[in-house]
């Protein structure tokens, strides 16, 4: 019998070790797995490499993270917004790396190494210095970088609904990154808003096929990021 | 008279064709999705994973799973449709996308972009999907005021800011004028009502022309 379902959140952390590196699903706010982190953050691992498209927000979530000093290297897109206060500090203080990828490039990357399919090449950030010391190469009439897979030891996703066997669906555009995560990291580790019975997700809704997920966890009604934002505004 | 920000991305949204799939950049290129002609149906990307994006919302409908490039609440239009990341960049590299307007610091008057980094050695890099949206849409456009608040031409001859991408840009859309880009540098296509050619020309760094046919940008009402 397979059943991915895990009883709690701190359960669900057991295979994270010091010096992971973890996928983090969302974009900004949408599809972050914040009680993932959260739970992260009681697991106690150090020394985390985090691939997230942008670098948290006020102080819940991967900014928590950020802020208990858990993380060695952010890879991502856009670590910039206004509420990212926490890693701009650790940034300019030089107390975290940080690898800037294009994020189609992020994405391609991540999806290759779900697929199984080693370096390829991209036209994005050809001429640009974000191509510096990457290969570069001419096919046909475009010049093409050379870009390597992006696996993780573990990946946290946010998702809709799961069943027993880790079937997903996702929720408008908090879909984003969490299914090509999913099938890129050797443990994938979903929360989800509602756990049903076998059978009882639609086979032509199913977005991340249960082969890609390891373990799903009920959160039933997760934190707004921005809902805890602009709460933290108020006089 | 130098057009506002809703001239200008009035201006800009009449040259996008019914039918065509268009991605539109955080900041200025953002309020062209306010002025798309009626009776067209134009199709927007956001590369969070959706097409068919309608406008924001009413405060009391905003729902935080639906969101732009730019984090902020958006709505769905009927027909649009959600997915992931990857087919999202696939859109966009594999040649779907008719057209992306994005901002700008510097347009060289060879088509560079330089729209992510001013390189100032205190800033955190952040490029977002600028590279992959530049160099994958069919026609890459920029839409931005002309001259920097302190009076810098944004046109110049070469970008001294890092490069977004190389030679992608095909006109730029100001608050003084429709300006193509082809082998020879900046052309003047259309000047904003009461504006010269020479005081764009002024304003310019890069070689520039007043197009054959240049004419006055027909603003409406």
């Amino acid at each position: 019998m397979i059943d991915k379902r895990v009883d709690s959140l701190a359960a669900a952390m057991r295979p994270i070790r010091d010096g992971h590196t973890i996928h983090v699903s969302g974009f900004g706010e949408s599809g972050c797995p914040t009680e993932l982190l959260h739970a992260l953050i009681e697991h106690g691992a150090r020394g985390l490499t985090i691939v997230y498209n942008n670098a948290g927000n006020g102080h819940l979530g991967l900014a928590a993270l950020l802020e208990a000093g858990r993380v060695r290297k952010m890879i991502c897109s856009y670590p910039r917004s206004s509420h990212s206060v926490v890693f701009d500090r650790l940034y300019r203080a030089g107390a975290i790396e940080l690898e800037v990828v294009p994020q189609g490039t992020l994405a391609e990357r991540i999806r290759a190494a779900g697929a199984g399919i080693g370096p390829f090449y991209c036209r994005t950030s050809v001429g640009t210095p974000l191509a510096d010391g990457k290969e570069c190469r001419r096919f046909g009439d475009h010049d093409y970088v050379l870009e390597h897979p992006l696996r993780a030891d573990v990946a946290l996703i946010k998702a809709e609904t799961a069943d027993r066997w880790g079937n997903l669906t996702f929720r408008k555009a908090a879909r984003n990154f969490a299914p090509i995560m999913a099938m890129a990291a050797d443990h994938t580790i979903a929360q989800a808003r509602r756990l049903v019975e076998l059978g009882a997700i639609d086979p032509e809704q199913v977005v991340t096929p249960g082969a890609f997920v390891d373990a799903v966890v009920r959160v039933a009604n997760p934190i707004s990021e921005y809902e805890a934002l602009l709460a933290a505004k108020r006089p | 008279m130098s057009l506002t920000r809703d001239q200008m991305a009035w201006r800009m949204a009449q040259d996008i064709a019914d039918g065509a799939y268009v991605n539109l950049g955080i900041g200025l290129p953002e309020l062209v999705g306010n002025h798309l002609p009626p009776g067209r149906e134009i199709v927007l990307h956001s590369e969070n994973g959706i097409l068919g994006m309608g406008p924001e919302p009413a405060a009391t409908e905003r729902d935080y799973d639906l969101i732009n490039a730019g984090k902020k609440p958006v709505t769905l239009l009927p027909g649009g449709a959600y997915f992931h990341h990857a087919d999202s960049f696939a859109i966009v590299r594999g040649g779907r996308l008719d057209l992306c307007v994005l901002g700008a610091f510097q347009v060289a008057a060879i088509g560079d972009l330089a729209n992510w980094s001013t390189g100032a050695p205190d800033a955190i890099p952040a490029v977002g999907g600028a590279m992959d949206i530049a160099v994958g849409a069919r026609r890459c456009v920029v839409l931005t005021e002309h001259t920097t608040r302190d009076g810098k031409p944004k046109l110049v001859e070469r970008c001294t800011y890092p490069l977004t991408a190389p030679g992608v840009v095909r006109r730029v859309y100001t608050d003084l004028a429709v300006v193509d880009i082809d082998a020879g540098g900046f052309v003047v296509v259309e000047l904003a009502p009461g504006i010269g050619f020479e005081a764009v020309a002024a304003r310019t760094g890069g070689p520039i022309r007043r197009g054959d046919g240049c004419g006055i940008i027909a603003l409406p009402g």
